[in-house]
């Protein structure tokens, strides 16, 4: 058969190739495959014979079209992941096969442009977050909250970590999920019902000398904005545990760094930075620590570095303290990472410089003003409780409604309006009536006011 | 024919500066959408954030230079032009699978009704996804001979861990206490990174002189306290374990379990089935055996799948579906929950369903047929060349990839793999894996995959000739090589050194600023 993607798999080839191995049929190069689990016939996958592009093209366009999208407005689903405006030269960018079909860059010299795109990236995450050193990338902001974790744990060979308890759900089922075998015992704090932040004097009682980290969002899962830092980050350290930061990345256009509040390991999402939302991924993990001997020789996966030609003339970039990873430390690595979301780091680095500070500034404040917007509007109506905390927010916050809100979501969907995320199955809040919108530099104020208007009728 | 000049390949060279040296913080090539309504969003809040931000308001800007549009596409093209993939040449790292990626998934991958759907999105309203991975579910384990399968795993390396967690939790939920994970000398480092993750001791397996587990080596490891083996079949040598029956027996005969690390399924796919010899979880890896693209590192995806009880085990949710109706399976009573957020990378899986799609069962087998018949004729076309030879059973065939040994080139001349790699990298084509699988010296693992036409295999092997042939008369000349990159060899002692690793811009600026800096 004619294979697009196996030039060599012709007859007149095939034969020549095989006849130079020396054997008459290709089936006999497997012949030490114990006969009795060879297959007679391949399995019937796929839809049963070879497709060509147009008839694959018509399948898969008569399922996506079962797929509905929300643009008009661009939908309102909080819960870490947003809709946000997508520059095309991101697009470009990463569409550029070099790239794309490259693998990890193990040989430097033949792979530069990657390795200074990746660098770009580390270096524009660390000057966003103002840490010193950041990864090529984890696989998502669980992920890398997991990883960060693990981290901690090795540095400070204690058992013991303390979670926010308003931290993403998911996130925290991850994190359970990779300290499965580590016998990590994982302590939960409250939040506070009024102002949607971490219990501040239950964490300072919590943290003690066993204590390997304490670990907060910045924002949380209610989109607030955690104030109390300082005196987190002085409860962790006052025992000697690492403090880990979860962030949105564009919200410190505006918010305050976590590096200039003492954490010492930073974990977030690259999502909002000119990567489609793709139904949950691929994303990019960030993961940032502080210039520190002992936590860097503890950092997860690829490190890219600056360095010089073996004649000192030129400056090039190579994969950087290779020695903590899985493919020669083996069991002892900190990490077993190989595969990581690169590709996704060039889109984020090229997105940040389009930017610019000047642009992240301005976008975040575009962002907080949406948000507050919307949340105000919301408010106006009769019985809505909006935003629900009274903390300080950025771009996601809860709304509370008076009736169950999974109707209001099913009135709105109806209108093409993708409402807030249902909070009745979603830990810690697990409340019927209640909403987590996000608004972003997507939205208009007619958009936004779209969505008031369809949620007052669905009242 | 029209005549080139010999060894005329050069490679881009831009001295592209970092985006710090081209941009300032003050420019910008982005205009924030509907920014002519801000001044009337701050008139009816009647506040600005920096009111009420506070102490948590940054007090200025990020310190991070911007562009316009057309020098960031020039920066970017410029770096992707000294880049090299499979669309440039081959690209035959051992283990990688670096096949061709077909430009129709790339162009379906960006169909806004994949892209703009968000993850929390009712499922009634993404139907269509949701039936691409079902089929994609259903095929796959059909592939494998597995019952379920996982699409959470982002890569390879994440499905291990959830392997071997389940395989953990499996051992607890039983009241055993297993705490050794068996894995061969020849395994892929994830293998032991993962079992160790997962709170394994690993007990290192040796390779017998034919290249695949030692039987006797494996009998001896054996205990109560085996919680089962990690293997991937065919091996890091190209070599099918024949005795993977027998082995599965041991391990199952004493309540232990089978882990299969899916990165060299790509020359038997639809051949044998991982299910059909004994694993009991698998692990696959989407953008090595089904044509999605590396990203220079990733975004791949991994799947696990199970069978029988471990099923339960898998990380949640599953891809579902009840009458006609598709949805996400959250019941977890035994299972080791979510190994990341959401339900996977979804762009490669999408790749992956097309790429099964569009080749069918037939296909894929004639696919590795064609893998396996690239790495056999490359051998055939290099046997005999002084330099190299194949460790381990020469005689037989390999499937997926090969290893070859520099060792008597080293011996003979001085030149080591790391040289010849880079004197390939001098010649346009990419070097193979090197110094893996640490079983053999000097290795050079080499895998075509079905991608590659004859005529760059025989380069190849051309090319591996000649440097062998170069390497008697000059040995001292690899050394400086490569020299048509863009950039010449590159010293790993400085970029590793405590007072020179300089892991970002910051550290480069802080160190200009006159702070000592060691790590």
């Amino acid at each position: 058969m004619r294979l697009p993607w196996a030039p060599a798999a012709n007859e007149k080839d095939r034969r020549e190739m095989l006849r130079r191995i020396g054997v008459d049929d290709a089936m006999e190069l497997y012949k030490d495959i114990p006969r009795e689990i060879v297959l007679e016939k391949p399995p019937g996958i796929g839809f049963g014979r070879q497709l060509s592009e147009w008839e694959l093209r018509r399948i898969v366009d008569s399922m996506l079209r079962k797929n509905k999208v929300y643009t008009d407005p661009p939908p309102f689903l909080g819960g870490s992941v947003c809709f946000h405006t997508i520059p095309a030269v991101v697009d470009a960018i990463v569409s550029r096969s070099e790239f794309y079909t490259a693998y990890t860059p193990y040989q430097p010299e033949i792979n530069q442009g990657l390795l200074q795109a990746f660098f770009e990236y580390q270096s524009l995450i660390a000057d966003l977050l103002e840490m010193d050193v950041v990864n090529v990338s984890m696989y998502d902001w669980s992920t890398a909250a997991a990883e960060a974790i693990l981290a901690a744990m090795r540095v400070t060979r204690r058992r013991k970590v303390v979670v926010a308890g308003n931290i993403h759900p998911e996130r925290m089922d991850v994190v359970k999920t990779w300290l499965l075998g580590k016998n990590a015992s994982i302590q939960i704090v409250d939040f506070c019902r009024e102002t949607g932040r971490v219990d501040l004097e239950q964490l300072g009682n919590i943290v003690d000398n066993n204590t390997a980290a304490v670990y907060v969002e910045v924002p949380n899962f209610f989109g607030v904005i955690e104030d109390s830092v300082d005196a987190i980050a002085e409860a962790a350290h006052k025992r000697k545990a690492l403090f880990i930061v979860g962030v949105e990345p564009l919200s410190l256009g505006i918010v305050r760094p976590p590096g200039s509040y003492g954490a010492d390991i930073v974990v977030g999402d690259a999502q909002p930075l000119g990567l489609g939302l793709n139904y949950g991924g691929p994303y990019l993990g960030i993961f940032a620590m502080r210039w520190d001997r002992k936590l860097v020789r503890q950092m997860p996966g690829r490190l890219i570095g600056l360095t010089k030609t073996i004649d000192g003339k030129e400056y090039g970039f190579t994969m950087i303290l290779q020695t903590r990873e899985q493919h020669i430390r083996r069991e002892k690595a900190t990490s077993n990472i190989t595969s990581n979301e690169a590709l996704m780091a060039v889109a984020a680095a090229a997105y940040i410089v389009l930017l610019g500070g000047g642009g992240l500034r301005e976008l975040a404040r575009s962002i907080w003003l949406r948000s507050h917007y919307a949340a105000k509007r919301l408010a106006e109506l009769e019985g809505v409780e909006s935003p629900l905390f009274n903390g300080e927010f950025f771009k996601e916050f809860v709304a509370r409604f008076p009736k169950p809100y999974h109707t209001i979501h099913k009135m709105l969907l109806e209108k093409g309006v993708l409402g807030g995320l249902p909070l009745a199955d979603k830990p810690p809040l697990m409340d019927y009536y209640s909403a987590l919108f996000c608004v972003t530099e997507a939205h208009s104020m007619k958009d936004i006011d779209k969505l008031v208007e369809a949620i007052g009728e669905a009242l | 024919m029209i005549p080139r000049a010999r060894g005329s390949w050069r490679q881009a060279r831009w001295n592209e500066p970092l985006v710090y040296e081209l941009g300032s913080p003050n420019n910008s090539g982005f205009i924030c959408p509907y920014s002519n309504e801000d001044a009337e969003l701050e008139r009816v809040l009647s506040t600005t954030p920096e009111e009420k931000l506070g102490r948590m308001l940054r007090d200025r800007a990020p310190e991070i230079p911007g562009l316009s549009e057309i020098e960031v596409t020039r920066h970017f093209m410029r770096l992707s032009q000294m880049s090299y993939g499979v669309d440039v040449g081959p690209v035959p790292l051992g283990s990688c699978t670096m096949k061709y990626n077909p430009k129709i998934s790339e162009d379906i991958a960006r169909d806004p009704r994949i892209r703009y759907l968000h993850p929390y999105q009712d499922p009634d309203t993404v139907q269509g996804l949701l039936e691409m991975l079902y089929l994609l579910e259903r095929w796959l384990a059909e592939l494998t001979g597995m019952d379920r399968c996982s699409l959470q795993t982002p890569a390879g390396a994440a499905g291990e861990l959830a392997g071997a967690l389940m395989i953990r939790k499996y051992f607890m939920d039983r009241g055993e206490d297993r705490d050794e994970m068996l894995i061969p000398d020849s395994a892929h480092g994830t293998n032991p990174a993962s079992a160790a993750m997962a709170g394994f001791k690993v007990v290192r397996i040796p390779t017998s002189e034919n290249g695949t587990v030692d039987m006797e080596a494996l009998d001896a490891a054996l205990s109560e306290r085996t919680a089962g083996i990690m293997l991937t079949n065919p091996n890091t040598l190209g070599i099918f374990e024949d005795r993977i029956l027998e082995i599965a027996d041991k391990l199952h005969s004493i309540g232990a379990l089978l882990y299969y690390d899916g990165a060299n399924l790509n020359g038997i796919m639809g051949i044998v089935r991982p299910g059909d010899m004994g694993f009991d979880i698998i692990h696959l890896n989407i953008h090595k055996t089904f044509g999605a693209p590396h990203g220079g590192g990733g975004p791949g995806a991994g799947v696990v799948c199970a069978r029988g009880e471990l099923v339960d085990y898998l990380p949640r949710p599953l891809i579902a579906k009840k009458g006609n109706r598709y949805y996400w399976d959250y019941e977890c009573e035994k299972c080791i929950g979510r190994i990341r957020m959401f339900y996977g990378n979804i762009v490669p899986l999408i790749k992956a369903f097309i790429y099964i799609a569009m080749l069918g069962g037939d296909g894929l087998r004639e696919a590795a047929i064609q893998s396996v018949i690239n790495t056999n004729y490359f051998i055939a076309l290099i046997r005999g060349v002084d330099g190299y030879d194949l460790p381990y059973d020469p005689k037989r065939p390999r499937k997926h990839e090969l290893v070859l040994s520099a060792k008597p080139l080293k011996q003979e001349t001085g030149v080591t793999a790391e040289d010849v790699a880079k004197a390939l990298l001098d010649r346009g084509l990419h070097a193979p894996t090197i110094y893996f699988p640490l079983i053999v010296d000097e290795a050079l693992m080499i895998e075509f995959t079905e991608s590659e036409p004859r005529r760059q295999i025989e380069e190849y092997a051309a090319a591996l000739r000649e440097i062998a042939r170069e390497a008697r008369h000059n040995p001292s000349a690899f050394k400086q090589l490569p020299k048509n990159t863009s950039v010449g060899r590159l010293d790993n002692v400085y970029a590793n050194h405590p007072r020179s690793v300089t892991p970002t811009f910051r550290i480069l600026r802080r160190r200009l600023q006159g702070e000592q800096l060691s790590l």
